[in-house]
């Protein structure tokens, strides 16, 4: 149990008023972030990152995390009340949250909502506590070659099982990764794609461009679709949240079967949006009444918030384990770890012992404290959806603009971030995905860089990613993972030859 | 602008059509791939004794995008059938632009101007002008939260934003 007394190490880190202070300043924000339509927990904590450049960087990742967590309760007040997802993975909350609103029951919505995230959460907490630190350990001997097979891995599952249109997901990676290589190349020192420009020899920042990307064009289609407010009121009491809990035992197995769908599909890259669906679908298929589902059925909240809580969570276990990020958000906190000095790895859980462990338990209060914000809170933040969108619109511009400024102090990059709304506003238009870009743009580096230092290790055979058993299984994986569709296509075709050959045979004995 | 917005709403004439903004992105991308492979290859994509030199992932990779995009633009060409729907109609594009030219113009002015006056503008702007708030209200929200700006960033966290004239006649 070494885990343990590094969680209460941990817990000792946390234990100062400023982190504490910080920790509900996040939590606030996160909630804010998450109720208003526009924004959501990728853009929210990219643009309240500079906020956290002159802190030390274990209380500006315990703030970040919080945003994180307060945009994730944030994301089921508007799905349940007003029928509007704040993230994509909210958007099964919707199918039974805002019948439940429409039925008068809103406050038992929000509460099974909340008290589910909590409990998707909490399962992933302990699953990144007590397996990150052995797969820390584990990656400690990876080298180069490993490194890079990993990325690969990350990569091909995006395009192999992605649901978008392959060459769209290929278009997207592929435009990260060349973006990411803007600048000055660090093995050889030259500049590569600067045109002779000077703006462009920092090369294109991540943050920059998840700013655009998610919030300015988020703010054009919220413009274009002209959304109309009309929310159902909800206080919560406490006898509405004594008695849904009550009936949670009833409930164990989808809360169960949702935990752990989601903590898989967090650990692999974008999850957390089929983790919510699958989640509800399971819980569909499985409960005693699924007729009663769409139709405002409790186990239709609780499913999919956890599963979309769980993966959410766990998403952070690859970034802190590997450096390699679960999802979108996760990447940007992996942005802020750059940003502080600290570089994301199997190395941190040795190197930086107090922010690793501040950082996971941070998760455990966070997401208690966290509940209890939420529950009290409801009718303040669901108060900010009534206040016009005209107000609220200029007021994330400007907070966007102040995000992509203050992260290198340099005006080219509110211009830069004005670019990448259009593109994002146009590529959500014709459906190309933009997770793959931004995960691309933020890993680029370091995946070219360990490709390099393998080629350089071994004079430029490509057999390294199959010299030893380890770095071999993870390239091959990669590979079937990217040929996926073809491979299943294939296995469908030749079952299906069986079972045909099968039945002729038993036909003709 | 107000007028406009009135006379504008509810034109649900298409302006463009998904099909067409398809096909001009799927060209936009192989045009940057064109660019970025000649640029890499220009600085040297081949292998050296040392390793592959800085331009040889980057090339692969224009290589892949520029491949990738080409299916997309043949797909539309020639598999995809129908129109494809409208990507955007009148009273659509108006919207967007009520919202696209205020920040642009917010992004030019904040050179000139410093942030905070600007987005002081942009707010009292945009809620007065596009939102038909009474006026008191935009220029007081504007100012407040202009105002909460300036003292969370600028004082509290040492985030130095741009500044202009009217901050240089405070002495800030």
């Amino acid at each position: 149990m070494e885990a343990f007394g590094l969680l209460l190490h941990g817990f000792t880190v946390l234990m100062t008023w400023k982190t504490l202070a910080f920790m509900m300043v996040g939590l606030i924000l996160g909630v804010f972030v998450g109720v208003l339509p526009g924004l959501g927990g990728p853009n929210g904590v990219a643009i309240l990152l500079p906020l956290t450049f002159s802190m030390d960087p274990t209380t500006a990742i315990v703030m970040l995390s919080c945003i994180y967590w307060g945009a994730l309760f944030g994301g089921a007040i508007t799905s349940i009340l007003f029928n509007i997802p704040g993230e994509a993975w909210s958007v099964a909350t919707t199918f039974d949250g805002y019948p439940m609103a429409q039925n008068g029951q809103a406050a038992e919505a929000l509460t099974a909502a909340f008290t589910s995230s909590f409990i998707g959460s909490l399962v992933a907490v302990l699953l990144i506590t007590f397996l990150a630190p052995g797969i820390a350990t584990f990656a400690l001997k990876f080298g180069p070659p490993e490194f890079f097979a990993v990325y690969l891995l990350t990569f091909c599952s995006f395009v192999g099982l992605g649901r978008e249109d392959k060459h769209k997901t290929i278009i997207s990676m592929s435009l990260g990764l060349l973006l990411a290589g803007i600048g000055l190349d660090t093995v050889s020192g030259q500049l590569r794609m600067t045109f002779g420009t000077t703006e462009l020899l920092r090369g294109i920042n991540f943050l920059v461009a998840v700013i655009g990307l998610f919030g300015i064009s988020e703010i054009l289609l919220t413009m274009e679709e002209r959304l109309a407010l009309r929310g159902h009121p909800a206080k919560i009491t406490f006898r509405v949240v004594f008695n849904v809990w009550m009936d949670l035992p009833r409930y164990w197995m989808t809360l169960l079967r949702s935990s752990a769908i989601g903590c898989w599909l967090g650990i692999t890259p974008g999850g957390a949006i089929a983790a919510s669906f699958m989640g509800y679908n399971l819980a569909k298929r499985f409960s005693k009444h699924p007729e009663k589902f769409g139709k405002g059925a409790i186990e239709g909240v609780f499913a999919p918030e956890t599963a979309a809580h769980a993966s959410g969570t766990a998403a952070l276990l690859p970034m802190l384990a590997l450096g390699i990020p679960g999802s979108g958000t996760a990447a940007i906190l992996l942005g802020g770890l750059l940003v502080w000095g600290l570089n994301p790895g199997p190395l941190l859980f040795i190197e930086h012992k107090d922010f690793v462990w501040g950082l996971i338990s941070s998760m455990y209060l966070g997401n208690v404290v966290g509940l209890v914000l939420v529950l009290t809170t409801v009718p303040v933040f669901a108060a900010i959806l009534r206040v016009p969108f005209s107000a609220i619109a200029p007021m994330i511009v400007v907070s966007c603009a102040i995000g992509a400024f203050a992260i290198q102090n340099a005006m080219f990059d509110v211009w830069l971030m004005l670019i990448f709304g259009v593109v994002g506003y146009v590529f959500k238009k014709v459906d190309i995905p933009l997770a793959p870009l931004t995960l691309a743009l933020v890993l680029g580096n370091r995946a070219e860089a360990s490709f390099r230092q393998a080629m350089i290790g071994e004079g430029g055979n490509l057999g390294v990613f199959w010299s030893n058993w380890l770095v071999g299984s993870i390239t091959t994986l990669a590979l079937v993972l990217l040929f996926w569709p073809l491979i299943s296509l294939a296995l469908d075709r030749l079952h299906g030859a069986r079972k045909v050959k099968g039945r002729s045979s038993a036909g003709q004995t | 602008m107000a007028e406009e917005a009135d006379t504008a709403a509810g034109d649900q004439r298409p302006v463009v059509g998904t099909r067409s903004v398809d096909v001009v992105v799927y060209l936009l991308i192989f045009g940057l791939a064109v660019l970025l492979g000649y640029d890499n290859w220009r600085s040297g994509a081949a292998w050296e004794a040392d390793g592959p030199q800085s331009g040889y992932f980057p090339f692969y990779l224009s290589l892949l995008l520029g491949a990738a995009s080409l299916y997309g633009l043949a797909d539309k060409l020639f598999m995809s059938a129908g129109a494809g729907g409208t990507f955007v109609n009148r009273d659509q594009l108006f919207r967007v632009m009520q919202v696209f030219v205020p920040t642009l113009l917010f992004c030019a002015l904040m050179e000139w101007l410093g942030l905070y006056v600007a987005s002081f503008l942009l707010i009292a702007g945009f809620m007065w002008f596009v939102g038909h708030i009474a006026p008191w209200k935009s220029l007081l929200t504007a100012f407040l939260f202009s105002i909460i700006m300036f003292i969370t960033f600028d004082v509290a966290f040492d985030v130095i934003m741009p500044k202009g004239p009217i901050e240089a006649a405070l002495g800030r």
